[in-house]
């Protein structure tokens, strides 16, 4: 898949980047073993969002949203209710929190046990998919499609659904799960948080490259927990930090020509949303259990090496069952599913923690409720900067490796972003051009 | 099997196929293979159980004995219906060894050239270029199946068909030209022939499976095309209009879900899309009746299958004319 140029550069040309979600290309130039140009190009094809929620009711986007992207559909229901709770006034109740933050686990589990195994260790091991996978691993296969089982099953059992959950509405739900149904998934939930600590040491063991990045990492904080489907707050390795509101007077969004999904910047920079900024912010607030689990994986308390961003994720995995686990011990029967909510106009910003990174959506609603304006920023987007960064350094560093191993090193680099480009717009064809 | 003079090859002969009612028309395939009757059906239009089994055993052998190849494609669309096949977690790897997963970029880097015997699609045509790759998907195909709202009705994208699109661009990018983008957002059979339509938004995975069950037997897959009032039935639910008042899509929208929205004590929003045969007049009617006032009912007619025929018409019919 190498041709060269006219003027003697040569260009990598990989016809899609596999194992992501969404469809993009990215392009290197180098010249003189120098690389001149790295573009994440995403070619997924807009579908204006934005635009067509204008006009239409409050309470729709948490159904509309969500299909943005099947793989995270909670994040924009979470932040999108988020936002239009703001916006009425109200205050849900603890118990409805408490069940948000039940089903943003089980799309934790779904996610990061889709991307840890079937997407990202194919890379580390040799293969091209988990299905080839299987031959030769085929236990850590059956355990991986277990977790992502019970991610689906809990997001089943509180949203109705896994993908696209019809549970979701602003001010609460419609109806509450019963405890009984949630007390059935116990026993797998406990046996997924066991094989989930294992896989941490498991893929602790992978080949590392180094490479370190100096990122500015961003993440929701919440002072009582590890942020997931809120936070109180958000906070930068830069040391700013400000209520989830200012979130549209830091991120600044721009139009590229190479991207059909917006860049954006923080305070003016390149920013890090994702697993290695929510752990490197939020250390403190993982359980103790995780944390230990984490430092016996050879993490430290900060983590600037993108592709241990797998082990990350799976510490992440392991917190969720157990968060999973205590919300459902912590459960009673006889909590009212919502709150009650009515129109206002106004504007509010919502925000969670998709599992690829801190998303938020803003809007503005007039008196009747109908949406004026939306603005919504998916991790995809915000990272590209980011990921542009990895790239070139990954380049850069492996600018020797023949173009097949250089080719893949660097698809590897997106993976660990595990990028989700139906989100960012609302993928990738890799070109190495050298010369 | 096949019906598409257009393509040949090994694939066209290797494999079984799903056979529609009767042959679909060009940009016509809303077969739907009506093969279940109400009250004769499995459970929560879902697929019998022997299906899976049926499925995990190996294909009648094709005269090649090679295990049938599969495609699976993506145009605009939100992946939820490719993650349905990768969320049949207890099924996957007996699929995988029923059918030889040969394109599958969002599961594998590996790419087996074609032609394929199956082609699964998923997404809407939105721009130029997807309007040229389809015409190339379909001559690679033996089998074509659109999976979701997006490939059998534009998906919710297809809201820009409302709209002006220089103005939706221009509010969500600092620099429109940037963008090659059609006007609309079509289904896969606007461009193509396709032997089968799956509905919902998502998919539902016992339906994907039965369809994949159907094509590895050679025979139609078995999937309802009763309203989702049928199922509610069946569950012994309460009816949410008749009982609470609650706007419901339920008697105008396909069964596929088991019912699901009602069974969360809210009303149906077509996410399957419209059954078979509906009445949207009487619907409309009775919408009004439950006090909703125009504009919500066009909005509720027009979301994730906003394009599919019947409810673009009751919409513009409402918009046009007034419910009353
Ligand atoms: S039909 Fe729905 S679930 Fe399927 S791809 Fe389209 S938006 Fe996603
Ligand atoms: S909207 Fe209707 S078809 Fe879709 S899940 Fe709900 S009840 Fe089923």
């Amino acid at each position: 898949m190498t041709h060269t140029l006219k003027d003697g550069g040569q260009v990598l040309n990989v016809g899609m980047l596999a194992r992501v979600e969404g469809e993009g290309g990215m392009h290197i130039e180098i010249k003189d073993r120098k690389v001149v140009d790295v573009q994440l190009n995403i070619f997924e094809p807009p579908r204006f969002y934005e635009g067509f929620l204008r006009g239409r009711h409050y309470t729709e986007p948490p159904d509309i949203t969500a299909r943005i992207c099947g793989i995270c559909p909670v994040a924009y229901q979470s932040a999108s209710t988020e936002a239009m709770e703001v916006i009425c006034g109200v205050q849900t109740t603890d118990a409805i929190q408490t069940m948000r933050r039940l089903l943003y686990c089980g799309e934790w589990i779904e996610s990061h046990a889709l991307h840890i195994f079937m997407l990202h260790a194919p890379d580390f091991l040799g293969y091209d998919s988990v299905l080839e996978m299987a031959e030769t691993h085929g236990d850590v296969v059956q355990m991986a499609l277990r977790l992502k089982k019970c991610g689906n099953d809990l997001m089943d059992t509180v949203g109705g659904r896994a993908i696209h959950p019809v549970n979701v509405r602003v001010g609460g739900f419609y109806r509450m799960p019963a405890l009984a149904d949630l007390m059935a998934l116990r026993p797998e939930l406990e046996r997924g948080l066991e094989d989930a600590l294992a896989a941490v040491q498991l893929v602790s063991t992978f080949d590392f490259p180094d490479m370190e990045q100096d990122y500015t990492y961003v993440s929701l904080r919440h002072p009582d927990y590890y942020p997931l489907e809120r936070g109180a707050e958000v906070v930068a390795s830069s040391g700013v930090r400000f209520p989830v509101a200012e979130m549209p007077l830091h991120v600044e969004e721009f139009h590229v020509a190479h991207s059909n999904a917006l860049h954006a910047r923080f305070d003016g920079e390149p920013f890090f949303v994702g697993p290695l900024a929510r752990y490197t912010l939020n250390f403190d607030q993982l359980s103790p259990r995780c944390q230990e689990a984490a430092l016996s994986a050879g993490l430290t308390e900060t983590c600037r090496n993108p592709f241990k961003s797998i082990i990350v994720r799976t510490v992440e995995l392991a917190y969720a069952f157990e968060e999973a686990l205590r919300i459902i011990d912590g459960w009673t029967d006889g909590h009212a599913p919502s709150v009650p909510t009515w129109p206002r106009a106004g504007e509010g910003v919502g925000a969670s923690e998709a599992p690829r990174g801190t998303i938020w959506h803003r809007y503005r609603v007039n008196e009747a409720g109908i949406i004026e304006d939306a603005q919504i920023v998916p991790p995809t987007s915000q990272n590209q900067s980011s990921i542009e960064m990895d790239l070139r350094t990954a380049a850069e560093q492996w600018v020797d490796l023949d173009d097949h191993a250089l080719t893949h090193r660097c698809e590897a680099a997106i993976r660990n972003y595990d990028p989700c480009i139906s989100c960012a717009t609302h993928f990738l064809d890799l070109r190495v051009k050298r010369s | 099997m096949t019906h598409h003079e257009h393509h040949h090859g090994p694939a066209a002969e290797s494999a079984g196929g799903i056979e529609p009612a009767s042959g679909p028309e060009p940009g016509a395939a809303r077969e739907q293979a009506g093969a279940a009757e109400p009250g004769s059906g499995p459970e929560q239009g879902a697929v019998p159980e022997p299906a899976l089994a049926e499925a995990a055993k190996p294909a009648p052998a094709p005269a090649s004995a090679a295990r049938p190849k599969l495609a699976v494609w993506k145009f605009a669309s939100c992946d939820g219906c490719q993650l349905s096949l990768l969320n049949c977690e207890d099924e996957l790897l007996s699929i995988a060894g029923a059918v030889h997963i040969a394109y599958f970029p969002e599961a594998t880097r590996a790419v087996v050239e074609g032609p394929y015997d199956l082609s699964l699609v998923e997404g809407s045509i939105t721009t130029p270029e997807d309007m040229r790759r389809i015409h190339e998907i379909r001559a690679q195909s033996g089998t074509l199946v659109t999976i979701g709202a997006c490939a059998t009705a534009g998906g919710i994208q297809a809201l820009r068909n409302w709209a002006d699109v220089d103005e939706f661009r221009s509010i969500v990018y600092a620099h429109p030209e940037y963008l090659s983008t059609l006007d609309t957002s079509t289904p896969i059979a606007s461009h193509v022939d396709v032997d089968y339509e799956l509905r919902g938004c998502p998919v539902d995975k016992r339906q994907l499976i039965e369809v994949l069950a159907a094509y590895l037997n050679g025979r139609k897959p078995r999937i309802p095309t009763y309203s989702v009032c049928v199922e509610c039935k069946r569950k012994g639910n309460i009816c949410v209009p008749v009982a609470n008042g609650t706007p419901c899509l339920g008697p105008v929208t396909q069964a596929g879900c088991g019912a699901l929205c009602p069974t969360y004590g809210r009303g149906c929003y077509g996410c399957f899309g419209p059954q078979d045969t509906t009445n949207t007049a009487s619907l409309t009617t009775q919408l009004v009746e439950l006090g909703m006032a125009d504009a919500d009912i066009v909005r509720v007619y027009r979301t994730f299958n906003a394009g599919a025929p019947e409810f673009e018409a009751a919409g513009n019919a409402v918009e046009a004319g007034g419910a009353r």
